[in-house]
């Protein structure tokens, strides 16, 4: 089925269709359409499940937390300072290996007070153990959200769908609803092995110490240290696990394609710039600029973001002679926090490249921002034009007289 | 009404097994093992940082045999919430939650969530365990510690300001039942955690557990302090069921003999009040004397 709706509503969408079973929320802008329509398709009947209107975020990622323990499948959405106040409770998900899927519609952080889209919420998550995945259009939400729950059922790790407020979350695209019986084919109900059960009693997230310790058995059981090892090398390996489920999704959607980056026009390009999100596909029409210009450029949107695909993305950008790292986020005292990984990815593989392509960083939309194509396709051409990089990370869009 | 429970018709049946990491002597020991009968094998607990956190035990090894969540400090109703959510979208309804916090964990840190979800009527039951001090993280001011008392950070001054009254906070959501006991009086907890089962809605439930090692006396006497708290008219046993107000046990006796302890006894028998004025101790007498007073007057 086509329609033509908001992003919220897509993701609202592929929640419905994911069959989730609770759903607690607190309002945030621009979050707050998506959990309103999850509590009208529940309280009309149309979604069978408990909408719990919580009083704060803090309560609405604990509630998921507990609903996920007790066994069943748990959703909620925030942005911006909705997210920070979650903080404590993201790391407590993700440590408790519980395969929440949680919506952020993007939104700068205050102080001082902004409503309008930039990264800086998300990437300040970034080491809370979550996979992040970034949606650049409707389809992808709409989709991302469904395959979330199936990525974080499979390998116990929670996963945040990130999408630009408003760019996003407010404007209106057509996409496609996905059949539901096929969902249901393509994601089972949550069964875990382990819950909340007073016929098998056990104790969850109880004080662990450094050392590994013996059961009762005499069996060591794993010490604090093990604890957080095994959520890393899970979180690798579900680098494979999101390669498989977008290959079954493709297969039985007929549409999805790499997991890991979505590439446009990058197989002979020299220049290549690197997004998160809605501007990645904005920077397309400033690759057809370019190109007419004959310079070979191309866009790499990068889509799972945590974990990182390093190997993807060394190999997209190896051929390359610059890449440049879009970024609406700032880690304040040094660079964009993306560029920073595409530098370690490139690095981690150095020994096979035969030139290091240089990369530059520009800085962006931050706060919402205004990103006029015009202005992306002056620093795109010119950053392609650059010798080499200084080094020192761009801005883009700064009313330079007020600096 | 339901009949009153004798230590003879206390049922058998432990949850907790012998050995836990507890103090001697602690006062929650008695509360939780009692209330863990009341409540009943079909119970799922929800357990924030205290020193329950402690006395159940590290992993891998538990000293509860009943499935317990521990959630953040600050989560403990929103945790029971997500477990009654989960429990209703699965059709599993018949389990009763039950929340068991500290008062710090209750009276400060939780109230949001606690307050949320009591306006919101979750159905589940909430223990708070007042030992009147934030004691885990080695006895430190609550909002529930009461005044005059020395802690690790009020250490020379005692606390200045008054006790916080949780259970009338609770009692102002209107939820259907609020009750307060005391780990000295374990058949009265006992009854009141039983009652609160056959009720639909929010209930909370305030016990008062003498803790050996916060308040500073011998750990034998445990009971006698936790009695003589209640003796002495400064911690009362009540119910208030649907708004209505009613003394319990002792309390009511207390009510109807007159024959109230001195307080000073209590407060002499602890080190963390080593430092209270006689003039203090007689203005506390006199706030005892008029809650009594209110509640003569309320009940008559
Ligand atoms: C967000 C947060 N802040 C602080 C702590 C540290 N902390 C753990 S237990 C505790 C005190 C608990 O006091 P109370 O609830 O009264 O229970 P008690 O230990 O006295 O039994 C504190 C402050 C924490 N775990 N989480
Ligand atoms: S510090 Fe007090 S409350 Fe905590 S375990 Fe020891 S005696 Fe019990």
């Amino acid at each position: 089925m086509h329609i033509i709706e908001s992003g919220n509503v897509a993701a609202a969408w592929g929640v419905k269709l994911s069959k989730a079973q609770v759903v607690a929320a607190y309002p945030i802008t621009p979050q707050t359409p998506l959990t309103e329509k999850l509590s009208e398709l529940i309280e009309s009947g149309e979604m069978k499940a408990q909408y719990i209107p919580v009083e704060s975020e803090h309560s609405a990622l604990a509630v998921c937390i507990a609903a996920s323990t007790t066994g069943a499948r748990a959703f909620t959405a925030t942005s911006a300072n909705g997210l920070l106040y979650m903080n404590e409770q993201i790391h407590w998900a993700a440590g408790a290996r519980l395969p929440l899927v949680m919506c952020v519609v993007n939104r700068g952080v205050g102080a001082p007070w902004t409503i309008w889209n930039d990264h800086q919420d998300s990437m300040s998550q970034r080491d809370t153990g979550w996979i992040q995945i970034y949606a650049c259009d409707h389809q992808q939400i709409i989709d991302t959200v469904i395959k979330a729950f199936r990525l974080a059922e499979t390998v116990s790790i929670p996963v945040m769908v990130c999408y630009d407020g408003y760019l996003l979350s407010h404007t209106y695209m057509p996409f496609d609803v996905p059949d539901e019986t096929q969902v249901d084919r393509f994601l089972p109900s949550y069964r875990p092995e382990r819950f909340l059960d007073p016929n098998m009693p056990a104790n969850f997230n109880t004080v662990t110490l450094p050392e590994s310790r013996p059961d009762l058995q005499g069996e060591p059981a794993p010490g604090y240290m093990e604890f957080r090892t095994l959520l890393h090398k899970d979180m690798r390996n579900a680098l494979n696990t999101a390669a498989d489920i977008e290959q079954a999704f493709s297969e039985a959607f007929g549409r999805g394609g790499d997991p890991f980056i979505e590439a446009w026009r990058c197989e002979d390009a020299d220049c290549i710039a690197v997004a998160l999100g809605s501007l990645a596909y904005q920077l397309r029409d400033v690759v057809d600029v370019l190109r007419e210009e004959g310079i070979r450029a191309g866009v790499a949107a990068i889509r799972i973001y945590r974990p990182f695909p390093d190997e993807a993305v060394f190999r997209l950008l190896a051929g390359a002679k610059k890449v440049i790292v879009f970024e609406k986020a700032l880690s304040y005292g040094y660079e964009g926090p993306l560029c920073a990984d595409i530098k370690s990815a490139l690095y981690a593989h150095l020994s096979s490249l035969p030139e290091r392509p240089d990369v530059q960083g520009v800085i962006l939309g931050l706060g919402g921002r205004e990103i006029k194509t015009d202005d992306l396709v002056d620093v795109f051409r010119q950053s392609c034009k650059d010798d080499r990089a200084s080094g020192k990370t761009k801005w883009l869009g700064l009313a330079q007289k007020q600096l | 009404m339901q009949a009153k429970t004798s230590i003879l018709s206390l049922p058998e049946e432990e949850f907790i097994h012998p050995g836990n990491r507890a103090c001697s002597g602690c006062g929650l020991g008695i509360a939780y093992r009692i209330g863990l009968k009341a409540l009943g094998k079909d119970t799922i607990l929800v357990v924030p940082p205290s020193c329950l956190t402690v006395l159940q035990g590290l992993y891998p090894i538990a000293s509860t045999k009943l499935p317990c969540l521990n959630v953040t400090f600050a989560s403990t109703a929103a945790g029971a919430t997500g477990v009654l959510g989960a429990l209703k979208a699965l059709g599993r309804t018949k389990t009763t939650v039950a929340a068991w916090a500290g008062d710090g964990g209750t009276g400060d840190i939780g109230i949001q969530a606690l307050s949320g979800a009591s306006e919101r009527q979750e159905n589940f039951i909430y223990i708070c365990y007042d030992n009147e001090a934030y004691m885990n993280t080695g006895v430190q001011r609550s909002g529930t510690t009461p005044h005059g008392a020395l802690t690790s950070n009020t250490p020379l001054l005692g606390k200045l300001q008054q006790k916080k009254d949780v259970p009338s906070i609770m009692s102002a959501h209107g939820i259907p039942y609020v009750a307060s006991c005391s780990a000295a009086y374990p058949l009265d907890l006992y009854d009141k955690i039983r009652k609160a089962r056959t009720i639909t809605g929010t209930r909370y439930i305030h016990i008062h557990t003498p803790c050996p090692s916060g308040w500073g006396f011998d750990p034998k006497y445990t009971v006698k302090m936790g009695q003589m708290a209640v003796q002495s008219g400064l911690f009362d046993l009540y119910e208030i069921e649907n708004g209505q107000f009613r003394l319990t046990g002792p309390s009511a006796k207390l009510m109807t003999t007159g024959k109230m302890a001195d307080v000073e006894d209590y407060l002499k028998s602890q080190r963390r009040f080593r430092i209270l004025s006689a003039e203090q101790i007689s203005q506390l007498r006199q706030q005892i004397q008029t809650k009594w007073d209110g509640y003569r007057k309320a009940l008559s």
